[in-house]
């Protein structure tokens, strides 16, 4: 260590003011307090802080996602084996796959996500926030495996541009910045994120994994299907054409996005989440209470012209990026409400509103990503509300006084 | 008597508290200061010059604004030096302690208020809102004595009461005086007081339960146009002196302690004494640790050549940046790598565990992500991350909506302590009620 810190030191002063590299001098102190916590000592106020930092915060979130994004390579070599009609392969092939696959999408997320925070940070002189470790990852494990990079980097850009730092950052933002990647892609280029083509890659990967599709192959994700269903009989299948049940969703034998399908994956996530008591379990867990309320309604009243109604309410939940989303995005503390009160009915409207758009809105079969958006424009309102009622109550209490 | 229940805020277990209740003697002090920052809201206009003789209770200086609050000398002695900073700002008024023991003794027969304000006893008060001695002579709605010390390593006010003890009762009577409402002290669990005349009321639960603006926003919340008054129970007791005896002691019993003192003890000492004095052997290792007059959260860093500070009961010393240079100290597994959050693993090893704890920050100043933690620390029905942001953006209007009448700096000494974000928290609700203070007046 000792060596790295005289490494750091003997660089430090070209970055500085004056030095050759100075227009660095950002990403020099985030790679000096990345390496070694600041020294600085507190000058105002209270003589001692708490250990955490938001770097330590952060890098916790990403723990939490890495069951779902190792899930997630296993997942897409899964699938692909399958379509090529190979679905005997072994594990650590599918897993090399999928993980050759999905590399270059965080390669570019990161890439283009951490270029412009660099950037943003050395143009207002300040450090730079950790804000896009987490969207870093999120954003390839929500985003269709099949998105070229291009449309990836595009949107990324937008996103972080338009989403984050335009409001001054990390901290600031008030819709969730992995989302607006997803909204940008999904509204910009519908065609690529639905249908068969978007979740299952079927190409090879680094010129592994060749081979010809079998016959049978439909790429749609269960929700898809549900959604073009014709008839009173609801049978989900997988990419071969056979009928899956709400275990595989459960578990995660399921197209879609990568980070999406494991219940158990995300479970895991979630556990990690709660114990370290970064997220809110307020949210968490009524997001899953309204969507299971919702889902029970619409299932209580089946209809054929909205066939995604005639899901009951458990498989309902494991589909698509429901579970993903109440646990890794509705739990957002920048983008979702802050209040404790606020949190429930919060977390309540986004699960309501994740099922409504879903069953009765045939052209978006995912709903979670618009509840969120639609719920993190609500949220500073649902706050007003909570805090103005302790405003309301402290003026009384002066009212009745005098 | 009634119970009152606090859930949050935290009790932070420090290493070297103090064993025993046994108060050692400092030799006289080689010299006494008072510094006007202490007393926050008084402008000092000065009474006294360089090289002019004062004996204790002698006013060195006087409000700028209402003359008859005076700040007194708190020693018999010549002035040294009135030492000024940038813009003429006064640092600190020293005094060259002589032989000489003689004490003001006030005629207490007068407008209660008056002798206060004459004393200097009045100093010792202060008002919400704005946290700042009370500028003026109006009788307060109701008055919040505090018994105890909530803090980290905090010194128990029985000790540093010591025999002042009998003076409580006639202190109460005084306060009751100038009230219209009651005199209300909070005792923690088991604590006995014999307090005839006041509303004893007892708090349970973890630090800031001993801040008095916290006890009262459990009791009568504080409104827009109210006064109350704030102090502690050493502070009551010195009025029921002064009032029985008609002279007020100056001489104080202070803890010292903190991980870098070699044997935590109390003293009993003057007011304002120097702290070679005080600490004696104490300051072997000066350049590792920092000395703070007052407690870990909200007291002030004093160098060696200093003074005691305001209230003069505490002076803590903890390590000034144990760990140079740690290695990616945000990835650490370490327990004793202290952390309320489970984030880290302090809660594996017992969050009750006396701790080492030097001042780094730890962290960049980032905004407000997480949610609740300032309200996970602040036992008041207030939403201290609102407030926060309302006093940050400068919304008069809405400062006062969100109740910043009820609170201090020291209220959110906690919160910033917690603080993930590392921001200033005392520094911006400081400047707060400064800047409102000022748009009200």
């Amino acid at each position: 260590m000792k060596a790295l810190r005289n490494f750091m030191n003997k660089i430090e002063p070209s970055f500085r003011p004056g030095g050759k590299l100075a227009k660095l001098e950002s990403v020099y102190d985030g790679m000096e307090t990345f390496l070694f916590t600041p020294n600085a000592t507190s000058r105002s106020g209270a003589h001692i802080h708490d250990g955490n930092d938001l770097k330590r915060t952060m890098i916790t979130v990403v723990v939490a996602l890495i069951p779902a994004l190792l899930f997630g390579m296993y997942n897409i070599g899964y699938q692909h084996y399958l379509a090529i009609g190979e679905p005997s392969t072994g594990w650590f092939t599918m897993f090399l796959y999928g993980l050759l696959a999905l590399l270059p999408v965080i390669v570019v997320s990161y890439v283009v996500g951490l270029g412009i925070e660099f950037i943003s940070a050395q143009i207002h002189h300040k450090e730079i926030q950790e804000g896009f470790l987490v969207t870093g990852i999120l954003i390839p494990l929500i985003v269709p495996i099949n998105t070229p990079l291009w449309m990836t980097a595009v949107a990324t850009a937008f996103a972080v541009i338009f989403a984050k730092e335009v409001f001054g950052g990390t901290g600031m933002n008030i819709f969730n910045v992995a989302l607006i990647t997803r909204a940008f892609l999904f509204f910009a280029y519908p065609s690529r994120m639905s249908g068969d083509e978007a979740f299952v890659k079927i190409d090879s990967a680094f010129g592994m994994g060749g081979g010809t599709v079998v016959d049978t192959f439909t790429g749609a994700t269960p929700l898809g299907q549900v959604a073009t269903n014709v008839g009173d009989q609801l049978q989900m299948t997988n990419v071969l054409g056979e009928p899956i049940s709400c275990m595989d969703a459960f578990i995660g034998y399921i197209p879609g996005s990568p980070g999406e399908t494991s219940m158990i994956a995300i479970l895991i996530g979630a556990a990690i989440l709660l114990l370290t008591g970064i997220a809110s379990w307020r949210i968490m867990c009524s997001v899953f209470v309204g969507g299971l309320g919702m889902a029970a309604l619409v299932h209580a009243l089946p209809s054929v012209t909205y066939p995604a109604s005639m899901l009951d309410p458990v498989t309902q939940l494991c589909l698509g990026g429901f579970a993903f989303g109440a646990v890794f995005m509705a739990t957002d503390p920048v983008t979702g409400a802050r209040t404790t009160v606020g949190q429930y009915i919060y977390g309540l409207l986004i699960g309501v509103f994740a099922i409504l758009i879903r069953v009765y809105n045939s052209g978006y079969p995912e709903g979670m990503m618009l509840a969120i958006l639609l719920m993190n424009a609500f949220a500073p309102l649902i706050d007003h509300c909570v805090v103005s009622s302790n405003i309301k109550r402290r003026a009384r209490r002066a009212a009745t006084k005098e | 008597m009634s119970i009152v229940k606090l859930k949050k805020g935290f009790d932070i277990h420090l290493l070297g508290a103090i064993q025993s209740d046994n108060v050692a003697f400092t030799s006289p002090a080689r010299s006494v200061a008072v510094v006007p920052d202490d007393f926050h809201g008084v402008i000092p206009r000065m009474e006294k010059k360089e090289g002019e003789h004062v004996i204790a209770g002698e006013p060195l200086y006087h409000d700028k604004n209402n003359e008859d609050i005076k700040v007194v000398a708190p020693v018999c002695g010549s002035i040294k030096e009135v030492r000024r900073g940038v813009r003429r700002h006064i640092d600190a008024i020293i005094i060259s302690p002589d032989s000489d023991s003689s004490v003001v003794k006030h005629n207490t027969g007068g407008d209660p208020m008056q002798v206060l304000m004459a004393s200097g006893l009045w100093a010792m008060l202060r008002q919400r809102p704005y946290d700042v001695v009370p500028p003026a002579a109006v009788r307060p709605r109701d008055v919040f004595v505090t018994a105890f010390d909530s803090a980290p390593l905090a010194p128990d006010l029985n000790v540093v009461l010591g025999d002042k003890r009998q003076y409580i009762g006639r202190g109460i009577e005084v306060l009751k005086s100038l009230t219209d409402g009651n005199v209300y002290i909070g005792v923690r669990e088991g604590q006995e007081i014999n307090a005839p005349g006041a509303q004893v009321n007892t708090f349970v639960g973890p630090h800031p339960a001993g801040n008095a603006g916290v006890q009262a926003a459990n009791t009568v919340p504080v409104n827009k146009g109210d006064v109350v008054w704030t102090l502690d129970i050493v502070t009551l007791a010195r009025i029921g002196e002064l009032f029985t005896t008609g002279m007020v002691s100056h001489d104080t019993v202070v803890a010292v302690d903190g991980e870098m003192v070699q044997e935590p003890r109390y003293v009993k000492t003057v007011m304002g004494a120097d702290l070679e004095t005080v600490l004696k052997n104490e300051l072997t290792n000066v350049a590792k640790s920092r000395i703070i007059s007052g407690n870990v959260l909200t007291g002030v860093k004093v160098d060696p050549d200093q003074w005691l500070r305001a209230p003069y009961r505490h002076i803590t010393i903890i390590p000034e940046n144990s760990q140079p240079d740690e290695f990616m100290g945000w990835a650490s597994f370490n327990p004793s790598r202290f952390s309320i959050y489970r984030t880290f693993t302090t809660w594996l090893r017992g969050l009750k565990k006396p701790v080492s704890m030097d001042s780094r920050i730890k962290g960049g100043e980032r905004a407000i992500v997480r949610t609740g933690e300032y309200d996970a620390m602040l036992p008041m029905e207030i939403y201290g991350e609102f407030l926060i942001k309302a006093i940050i953006s400068g919304d008069i209007d809405k400062m006062e909506q969100l109740g910043i009448y009820e609170i201090a700096p020291e209220d959110f000494a906690l919160a910033e302590f917690a603080d993930t974000s590392k921001l200033e928290l005392q520094r911006i609700v400081r400047e707060g009620l400064d800047k409102l203070r000022a748009e009200m007046s």
